[in-house]
């Protein structure tokens, strides 16, 4: 078996958490990420989305299956290429901006004057020109998250996984990011991989949403969007858009359900 | 009113209380027990111009200097190899606590039957009071680190030694600067301990010495020195620790 037709690939990967409480958290499932795709991943909390993250970036390891990228399978470490953005604010409290965002390329070692290029590069992209020297705790959560997209963005990692990076934010913020996200995405030709909890995020970004089960998270539809590729927040006013929602929704709706029982259970 | 001036002010109300605390234990006690302030500083200033007293103070410092280098190396080591190992931690976090509860003192005649009289006697009666603070301290700091950058340091496929020094280090060093500020405190005080019950040499030799003799004077000034001094030095870690929490 091998994952020679996609650029991730989950066969029968299932992950259990051992210890006292034994919890079976994620699949059996399959996955196929094409290259260069936008794939969402929307579920009820607590299906196992950000086991499944872990499981594609190596973080770690499946209980049974396997998992690939690039034709090798993922086994211990996160393979070179992947690039992860957190939930939680992953910036380094004791770095400026600008050092945060060096930070991968000079454990790379790279020559100076090319760090500070892709370094002034990714800063001006994600609009942190002007705080290049301020520390981390002079920023608001948005513009924290945004140096740790930057410092995941200057390495060139060709397959971004993201997890729920915009929960923080709120909703402007967090359509404004998806704006960047998708110029980001269009810019590098990456494949990004984005998990939200919010279905309209999830509807205008991506190429394809996969819709998860209640624990243990399996995929129950792949939605397509049929946006194109140059698209921005700007759908959410397009007339498909409240059908697809919908139709995310009617997928999502007795999962979530049955993930509130399992809650209160 | 700003905030340096605010600080003198404090730092000169608080000197103005103790003198008069003294002046009070002299009222008391007498010239037996304690000298009163305006002749201890006159005699310390005088102490301070002789060079008998400065081959003492070096001793001493000499011994604090190798006493804390020790304790903050092994403590700082010590706990971060535990919060990195936490099965490790696990057993012996309470067995330091435990042993650090122990009055050390009791531990002197074994220290002395180890190294003999003299400066490795004083140096590990230092260590041993200054060493497991700064390792608990390390060691809380390293179980504090935020998980998500551990994980961070992960996906940008950092070797665990870069890990150690370009992660690990920088998050905890300002609880490491709070412990190592406490280490010293502590290791001069089993340095001077030391002094007194096994020396010839140093500034608690000199105050014991002073009791022994019935010099008064004496004891009361090389108090005097001492306190001023570990009080400048904390000062000084203090403010290294402040601008480091405030980043
Ligand atoms: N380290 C762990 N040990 C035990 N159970 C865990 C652990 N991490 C997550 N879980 C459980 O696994 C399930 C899936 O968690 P997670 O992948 O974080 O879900 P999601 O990201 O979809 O909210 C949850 O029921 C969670 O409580
Ligand atoms: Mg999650």
């Amino acid at each position: 078996m091998s994952g020679a037709a996609a650029h991730a690939r989950l066969t029968g990967v299932t992950r259990v958490y051992a210890g006292p409480t034994h919890v079976h958290a994620l699949g059996p499932l399959d996955l196929d990420v094409a290259r260069g795709e936008f794939l969402a991943v929307v579920g009820p909390s607590g299906c196992g989305k950000s086991t499944l993250l872990d499981v594609l970036a190596g973080l770690a390891a499946p209980s049974s299956g396997e998992a690939w990228f690039e034709d090798r399978r993922i086994a211990g470490t996160v393979p070179d290429g992947i690039g992860v953005v957190f939930q939680e604010d992953a910036s380094f409290p004791w770095l400026t901006v600008a050092d945060n965002v060096a930070f991968g390329l000079r454990r790379a070692g790279l020559d100076g004057a090319e760090i500070r290029r892709r370094v002034e590069d990714a800063l001006g992209f994600m609009g942190l020109g002007e705080f290049a020297r301020a520390y981390p705790a002079q920023l608001s959560g948005g513009m924290r998250q945004r140096v740790c997209i930057a410092r995941t963005l200057v390495l060139a990692p060709r397959f971004i996984l993201l997890d729920e990076p915009f929960g923080a934010l709120d909703q402007q913020t967090r359509l404004l990011m998806g704006d960047e996200l998708l110029r980001l995405w269009r810019r590098t030709g990456a494949t990004v991989l984005l998990i939200t909890h919010a279905l309209d995020e999830a509807a205008m970004l991506a190429d394809r949403v996969g819709v998860m089960s209640a624990r243990p998270g399996r995929f129950i539809a792949f939605v397509p969007t049929g946006w194109p590729r140059d698209r921005d927040s700007r759908v959410v006013s397009a007339p498909e858009f409240g059908a697809l929602t919908a139709q995310l929704w009617s997928h999502l709706r007795p999962e979530s359900l049955r993930a509130m029982g399992q809650a209160r259970a | 009113m700003s905030e340096p001036a605010r600080q003198a002010r404090d730092a000169l109300a608080i000197l103005a209380v103790l003198t008069v605390a003294w002046q009070g234990a002299y009222e008391y006690a007498g010239a037996v027990a304690v000298t009163p302030p305006l002749g201890t500083v006159a005699f310390a200033a005088h102490l301070l111009g002789s060079a008998r007293f400065w081959e003492h103070a070096a001793a001493t410092g000499l011994a604090l200097a190798d006493a804390f280098a020790i304790a903050a190396v092994l403590g700082v080591l010590g706990g971060l190899a535990l919060g990195l190992w936490r099965y490790a931690a696990d057993v012996t976090e309470p067995v330091l606590a435990a042993l650090y509860a122990v009055p050390k003192i009791t531990l002197y005649p074994v220290i002395l039957l180890l190294f003999g009289l003299g400066l490795p006697a004083k140096v590990a009666f230092g260590v041993i009071h200054g060493v497991i603070p700064v390792t608990l301290l390390t060691l809380s700091a390293v179980r504090g680190i935020r998980p998500v950058l551990l994980r961070t340091a992960r996906v940008l496929r950092l070797t665990p030694r870069e890990t150690m020094r370009h992660v690990l280090a920088p998050a905890v060093l300002a609880e490491i600067v709070t412990g190592l500020r406490l280490c010293f405190s502590l290791t001069l005080l089993g340095v001077l301990i030391g002094e007194m019950f096994a020396s010839q040499r140093g500034l608690g030799f000199l105050i014991i010495n002073g009791i022994n003799n019935h010099d008064v004077r004496m004891t009361t000034a090389v108090v005097l020195l001492v306190v001023v001094a570990a009080v400048l030095a904390n000062a000084l870690l203090l403010a290294t620790d402040r601008t480091l929490h405030r980043g």
